[in-house]
């Protein structure tokens, strides 16, 4: 089958991804550009990087950029699932949803609509195991946001290892933090994967912190061989 | 031993993920568990184990509404069997229940019309769904949406249909049924 994913350049989009690969066709990726920082649908720091990354999973992608009002990201959605569809003849769309039944429902509506298959193959996953699965598969990727008490600045830019995972579960137990991010508490960017052909280098990069949250902003990147 | 029936339109699919391995992770907490695609299951699954649950699929798959011979074995078993979502439909053809056109994406109100050793009280589910049955008189009602039955339940046998996802946000419904006397 035929498929497209919806692909923010974090974690959980490009683990998907890689399921995705495994058992049928990735044909193309799908990212939406939210101008809004604080975007209810959309992974938004270095959503930029993408362009890159798709460059290293040797993968067309189809970028739409909306400015994160609520009923006109999702209209964005639908008209780049459509576009993929038109273009690629993909079958089925492919996202990282694991937790939120409001991502879930919102996506699956839209391929409904436009007669898709839709698969959200980390659905449900224990997220101290996903992180861990991150590890294992050599996957490397850093925090490039944080939004809950009391992830601080030190975190951003910092790459998940295990001693990180330990304190992220840490912090589940004693502020019901969702160790992966799944609320919102943290957003990542991959650096590398097993499905990218090259590997991203960070060559200029800021941080940007205030009250309660941050991000870690990739200024320049390139692309090199592994 | 819990039989965890793989619903989807083929072995080891990618919907494994969403539908199956869910269901499986609240079912091993109360028993073991063996996995089968639903044109893999033998007669000897069938006598080996204590229970049967049938998952759920994608939205588009509809592979076992057009293969009810493959589960005559429905018509047989004498224990206990919960059908989720496309497990509940196909429960819904093999006793030859109408399937109509109802589509529910997203948490649905359950509104509980009988009492039952499942659940107790109105609550809230995850659906997704492109059809519901029309329960013949074998089977009684537990619940409904505003759009359509939800939970049916045969009048003589241990055999139970939930068109919503337990697995989603109602694991203690799952958990319960393990747990009710086979």
């Amino acid at each position: 089958m035929r498929l497209g994913v919806l692909f923010s350049g974090g974690k959980d989009s490009t683990l998907a991804l890689h399921y995705a690969s495994e058992k049928e066709e990735v044909i193309c990726l799908i990212t939406i550009i939210s101008k809004n920082k604080e975007s209810f649908m959309y992974h938004t720091p270095n959503i930029e990087i993408s362009a890159l990354q798709a460059e290293a999973l040797e993968l067309p992608q189809i970028t739409k950029t909306t400015h994160g009002e609520k009923e006109k990201e999702l209209s964005e959605l639908e008209v780049a699932i459509a576009e993929a569809a038109r273009k690629y003849q993909i079958e089925g769309v492919v996202t990282g949803a694991v937790e939120s039944v409001y991502q879930a429902e919102r996506v699956q509506y839209i391929c409904n609509h436009l007669g898709l298959w839709c698969f959200n193959p980390l659905w449900k996953h224990d997220q101290k195991a996903l992180l861990e699965e991150l590890l294992e598969k050599r996957f490397k990727v850093i925090i490039s946001g944080v939004f809950a008490y009391p992830l601080d600045e030190k975190w951003l830019g910092k790459q998940i290892d295990n001693k990180l995972i330990d304190r992220l579960v840490d912090l589940q137990q004693k502020y019901g933090l969702s160790p992966a991010g799944e609320g919102g508490e943290i957003e990542t960017t991959v650096l590398d994967a097993p499905l990218f052909k090259k590997k991203i280098e960070v060559l200029d990069c800021s941080v940007e912190f205030k009250g309660n949250s941050g991000v870690f902003l990739i200024k320049q990147a390139r692309l090199v061989s592994k | 031993m819990i039989l965890v029936v793989d619903m989807n339109w083929k072995k080891e699919s990618l919907s494994f993920y969403e539908f199956v391995l869910p269901i499986v992770t609240i079912a091993e907490t109360q028993d073991e568990c063996i996995i089968k695609h639903f044109l893999e299951v033998t007669n000897q699954d069938l006598s080996q184990c204590d229970r049967v649950i049938l998952s759920g699929t994608a939205l588009k798959d509809t592979a076992t509404l057009g293969q009810p011979e493959k589960f005559m074995w429905l018509r047989e078993i004498e224990k206990p069997v919960l059908g989720i979502c496309a497990g509940m439909e196909t429960i819904g053809v093999v006793f030859g229940m109408r399937l109509i056109r109802c589509l529910e994406i997203g948490m649905t109100q359950i509104k509980l019309l009988k009492e039952n050793p499942l659940f107790y009280e109105d609550f809230k589910a995850y659906s997704l769904h492109g059809y519901c049955i029309e329960p013949s008189g074998d089977f009684e009602v537990w619940a409904k949406s505003t759009k359509c039955v939800q939970f049916i339940n045969h009048k003589i046998k241990p055999i139970y249909g939930a068109l919503f996802h337990p697995e989603v946000r109602n694991p203690e419904l799952i958990k319960r049924f393990i747990l009710l006397e086979s």
